[in-house]
């Protein structure tokens, strides 16, 4: 039986694939998942594990939380709605 | 009135204070006497009101750290003139079940959005959620760690599972057929991650109502609604019944006649229910609430897939479950086991602000439940079928 990924390896895995593509992909949290689990392999990656790789990313806040027409997860910038 | 805060001429705001009815307007008002928030907001609104535009922007971003649910964030595209308003996000808090406070409770809450915000609240938003309307960015932490000592937290918003909420229950109503407000509890604690942590296509709204009168309108705008029923027969007292009939109740023009199962009959003496074609209406039991009482083999309905319009049009909630007891927490275990199993489907298949019941629309009833697991149940029907051309597998297979 394969060796499971850590939740740090799968929490940098996801953090690059929303950074290489900021501005051109807005990322679901289960987008995320999908997108982790192709990559490690089922045997290797599970949703909890994504799950748990994504509140490391979120409590740490290398990705947050956004709202635009649905729930999103992405690099915290500064938004073009916002007033100073 | 502090003197540096600018006084805004709202003719058109006052004429909203004029009528019967209490008017926001008058709160805000009282409120802009010592908050500048409340003030810039009057300002706004009037202009809003003139210009018959909206000046409001969305944020989507603001929040509390390891949050994705609870803040909406909210600008005025008119900073420079009404600077207060500059930020004006709203804090979505979780309700008690049931929505019971101490007088102490409200005066902690309404204190901390004193201190933190625009002294403006919704009791309650239509999820069921307090309201805290208006603050800043910078007051979004310390707002969330004074209500987090006084024993509250945020409540959901976004693509998550949205507080779930229920009617009082069995604290105050004879006709609860469970107990709404312990499941509800139940519910609210077992899913903290999906009410903190947006993951789905979209919201998901669980409400727990204890009778069929519905009184939290689950079956108009809960994904999941639990409605009380019962499955034996409605309790008569036919001393009772006499007593409203001699007090002026004409028992047949207003209830036999408008029963919609036609089941009920009334000779003047004695009260006969065919308890096999009621639809469990509740009117009988509205009309003479000492007289009659729902059964005592009481539980529940489970409905699924009811919203407001938003993206698209409005859908009723439609019987998954015709009926289940809820009595022990091995029951409340079953309904999350079918919460699980319902949003797992969504989850991998939905499309991006597609709530469950459009998309149940989508891959058709029969897949949905074959995919959770239910079997199809003649309560799952609202008409019998009038297409003839539909043809079943078995059927094809004895071909």
């Amino acid at each position: 039986m394969a060796e499971k990924v850590s939740v740090e390896e799968v929490a940098e895995a996801m953090y690059k694939m929303v950074k290489d593509t900021m501005g051109m992909k807005k990322w679901k949290a289960t987008d995320l998942q999908k997108a982790a689990i192709e990559l490690f392999g089922e045997d290797r990656c599970d949703k909890n594990l994504c799950k748990e790789a994504i509140k490391e990313l979120v409590n740490s806040g290398r990705l947050v939380y956004t709202y635009f027409g649905g729930s999103f997860l992405e690099i915290p910038h500064k938004e073009g709605a916002q007033n100073d | 009135m502090s003197e540096q805060m600018k006084k805004y001429e709202t003719p058109l705001l006052d004429e909203l204070e004029k009528g019967q009815w209490p008017s926001f307007v008058k709160e805000i008002k009282a409120a802009a006497e010592w908050n500048p928030m409340a003030n810039d907001l009057l300002g706004l609104l009037e202009r809003s009101y003139r210009e018959k535009i909206g000046h409001w922007k969305h944020g989507g971003i603001v929040g509390v750290m390891g949050y994705g649910g609870g803040v909406i964030g909210r600008y005025t595209d008119l900073p420079e003139e009404f600077p207060h308003v500059s930020h004006f996000h709203t804090m979505r808090i979780n309700q008690p079940a049931g929505w019971f406070y101490t007088a102490e409770a409200l005066r902690t809450l309404a204190d901390i959005w004193d201190r933190h915000g625009s002294g403006l609240t919704n009791f309650h938003g239509s999820t069921g959620d307090i309201i805290f309307l208006g603050t800043r960015t910078e007051e979004l932490e310390p707002t969330f760690e004074e209500l987090t000592q006084a024993g509250f937290d945020l409540g959901g918003s976004g693509s998550d599972i949205r507080t779930p909420s229920c009617c009082c229950g069995m604290a105050r109503c004879e006709w609860a057929c469970y107990d709404t407000m312990k499941l509800t509890y139940f519910l609210t604690q077992h899913y903290q991650d999906e009410i903190h942590r947006p993951a789905f296509p979209y919201k998901f709204k669980i409400k727990c109502s204890g009778c069929p009168n519905d009184c939290v309108a689950s079956v108009a705008r809960a994904d999941f609604s639990i409605i009380g029923t019962w499955r034996d027969e409605i309790q008569i007292d036919q001393e009772m019944v006499r007593e409203y009939a001699k007090n002026g109740v004409d028992i047949n023009k207003e209830i036999v006649a408008l029963c919609p199962g036609k089941c009920i009959e009334w000779d003047g003496n004695t009260l006969k229910i065919d308890n096999s074609s009621c639809r469990h209406c509740m009117h009988c039991i509205n009309v003479m609430p000492k007289a009659l009482a729902p059964g005592k083999d009481r539980g529940a309905a489970i409905l699924l897939g009811s919203k407001a319009p938003i993206v698209e049009g409005a859908i009723l909630s439609s019987v998954i479950v015709p009926f289940v007891k809820l009595d022990d927490e091995d029951s409340y275990n079953d309904i999350v086991e079918l919460i699980d199993a319902i949003l797992e489907p969504w989850i991998e298949e939905g499309k991006n602000r597609e709530r469950i019941g459009e998309f149940v629309q989508r891959v058709g009833l029969g897949n949905f439940l074959e995919a959770i697991g239910l079997d199809p149940q003649p309560e799952m029907i609202k008409h019998p079928r009038t297409n003839p051309y539909v043809f079943y597998e078995n059927y094809l297979e004895e071909e």
